[in-house]
């Protein structure tokens, strides 16, 4: 009895599995097929209709040429490489300094980074726009790095929790053969954060990658624009023609996808526990 | 996750720990060093704190003040005028209504949860092809929101993929204008949000379940308890504070939804949120002064969700950092 009972059990089981990963992937797949199709085939057959040839690119070569996917692509990798670089300085020498040093109005600023953790961005923007705009940075790549960078207070928490770990005999150590604080966080603190680093880069990486907000409100020039507010321009021109919006689509998520497959572990990790805070 | 205690009363033991944890936090250095008073921690300070006080504590600062303010972002004078900004978020249909919107993403959420505990107490025991379960369910959360937002405009379109299924299924009276229908509308989006954040639920529920040591698990087995035993009273306490927490989040969570209807409708047939509003106002009609109102309200809303979140759910983590 236990048995027929286990077996009902897995075949439901399994059946409510595959109907969750057809409908988390339906959406999908309707898209990478769509992008294969010609202009006619996609307004002629149904969406679940296989596309005519697996092999037509066309609709990919007009999304990376006159869609701007590419300049979108090199953009993106320019404004993540400098906020990415900033935020680990500044969230290394946050920590080194938090962790490290006791010193007065330690406590204060502690309590500064951790009252900021509650002030959602979506709300502060009206204003923040007012700074940007005074700091001369609007419509330039600059106002992106700037707000990445300075705004991340996560990251910090994740290097504080990490800094913890690395033994203070190391800076000891150091200190004895006379070296001097920025060496010591550059010799000795920085290369020992390195596990740190990696989930910063991975989590931060994704985020800046799909980040919409930011570069609506703040980069709208079609040459400096990054990957998502390219692929949401595609609504205009191509707001009729799906097959080349779903080459856009799919280029857009093979990067993601590719991080994923590579990096699965780290990326769950780096989730569920950065998604506390 | 796995520092999350919960309801279960803290053992002695436990509680010590957590003390000198914090207190090595709030008291470093040790014994020996850095006890010379030095210049060196504020310079190290110097850039993080700047960018943390221009970038967020000025524009909070501001936007209090624009707030009772009719400035429209360009004049060179502000003219106080009190609380009528309050006021009319408070009255006026308009934006009153964007309040009522976020309810169907608040329902939502409650839909995404139940989803996201269903999938993850099914994946805690034994499963073939766990990982590509586990792939499938949480990759969306991955995807840029302006992809989300396209491929659910292709696929909830007159003709697209749903309706073709639902048609396929026999269900041709269930076909709708998904996004043409001011009566539909929000159950669409809400429900493109529940695909998109679902995945990010699954794994965080899939993770504290997991925490639960295994062999747990196995003594339930031997003494004969069946699976909804087990869930009832083995994984339901475990993930009892992440679901708490959820579902608190989830109030401040509906209220800034921006991206997916923005993207999809443009705020268009009634679906206009908090956010799309609020930016709307600041940006295209040069109300930055309802516009910080708004703002305000939201982050008055938010700063309210978070205490009550920290008196219903103690949670060691939010005390440590």
């Amino acid at each position: 009895m236990n048995g027929v009972k286990k077996g009902v059990g897995g075949t439901l089981k399994y059946a409510s599995l595959v109907l969750g990963a057809v409908l988390a992937m339906l959406p999908l797949v309707l898209i990478i097929t769509g992008s294969f199709k010609t202009d006619q085939e996609f307004l002629s057959t149904g969406p679940f209709k296989a596309p005519a040839s697996w092999t037509n690119f066309s609709n990919y070569a007009t999304a990376f040429t006159e869609g701007g996917m590419l300049r979108a692509f090199g953009n993106t990798i320019i404004i993540f490489t400098v906020a990415i670089i900033g935020t680990i300085f500044i969230g290394a020498a946050a920590a080194y300094a938090l962790d490290r040093f006791t010193f007065f109005g330690r406590k204060a600023v502690l309590g500064l980074f951790l009252l900021a953790t509650l002030v959602p961005a979506v709300t502060t923007q009206v204003a923040t726009f007012q700074i940007i705009k005074a700091l001369g940075l609007y419509n330039t790549q600059g106002a992106l790095i700037l707000l990445f960078t300075g705004t991340d207070i996560v990251s910090i928490y994740i290097f504080v929790q990490f800094m913890r770990s690395i033994p203070r005999s190391l800076d000891e150590a150091a200190k004895m053969d006379g070296a001097g604080h920025v060496r010591i966080f550059l010799r000795i603190i920085v290369p020992n954060l390195k596990p740190a680093i990696a989930t910063v880069v991975i989590i931060k990486g994704i985020a800046i990658y799909n980040e919409f907000y930011m570069p609506f409100l703040y980069l709208t020039d079609p040459e400096k624009r990054p990957i998502s507010t390219t692929l949401f321009a595609f609504k205009g021109p191509y707001g009729s023609q799906w097959e080349v919006i779903s080459a856009g689509i799919v280029i857009t998520i093979i990067p993601i996808l590719l991080l994923f497959l590579f990096l699965q572990k780290y990326i769950y990790n780096g989730f569920t526990s950065g998604a506390t805070k | 996750m796995s520092n999350v205690t919960g309801v279960v009363p803290t053992p002695a033991k436990n509680a010590g720990d957590v003390r000198s944890r914090a207190a090595r936090i709030l008291k470093p250095g040790g014994t020996r060093g850095g006890r010379r008073r030095s210049l060196t921690p504020y310079l190290f300070l110097v850039i993080p704190v700047g960018l943390l006080v221009l970038l967020t504590y000025v524009p909070v600062a501001n936007m209090f003040f624009y707030s009772i303010t009719d400035w429209d972002g360009l004049d060179k004078t502000k003219n106080v005028i009190g609380f009528d900004n309050y006021v009319s978020v408070f009255t006026e249909p308009d934006n009153l209504r964007v309040f009522v919107v976020s309810l169907y993403y608040f329902a939502g959420s409650f839909v995404q949860m139940a989803l996201a505990l269903y999938f993850a107490t099914l994946l805690s025991f034994k499963v073939r092809f766990k990982n590509l379960w586990k792939g499938f369910l949480f990759f969306p959360y991955l995807i840029n929101g302006v992809a989300i937002g396209l491929i659910f405009l292709n696929f909830v379109k007159p003709g697209g993929g749903l309706d073709s299924t639902l048609m396929a299924l026999g269900l041709d009276s269930l076909v709708k204008q998904w996004t043409g229908d001011p009566d539909v509308i929000n159950y669409t989006l809400a429900g493109v949000s529940v695909w998109r954040y679902m995945g990010l639920n699954f794994v965080m529920f899939l993770g504290a379940i997991q925490s639960v040591p295994r062999d747990i698990y196995e003594a339930a087995d031997l003494d004969g308890a069946t699976r909804w035993h087990q869930f009832r009273h083995i994984i339901l306490p475990s993930i009892r504070p992440i679901v708490g927490l959820s579902f608190i989040l989830a109030i401040s969570g509906s209220l800034s939804v921006f991206e997916i209807p923005y993207i999809m409708t443009g705020g268009a047939n009634g679906s206009e949120t908090f956010v799309i509003r609020t930016v709307r106002m600041a940006f295209v009609n040069n109300k930055v002064g309802l516009a910080s109102a708004m703002a305000v309200v939201l982050l008055i809303i938010v700063l309210l969700v978070t205490w009550l979140q920290r008196r219903l759910v103690p949670d060691e983590e939010v005390d440590i950092v």
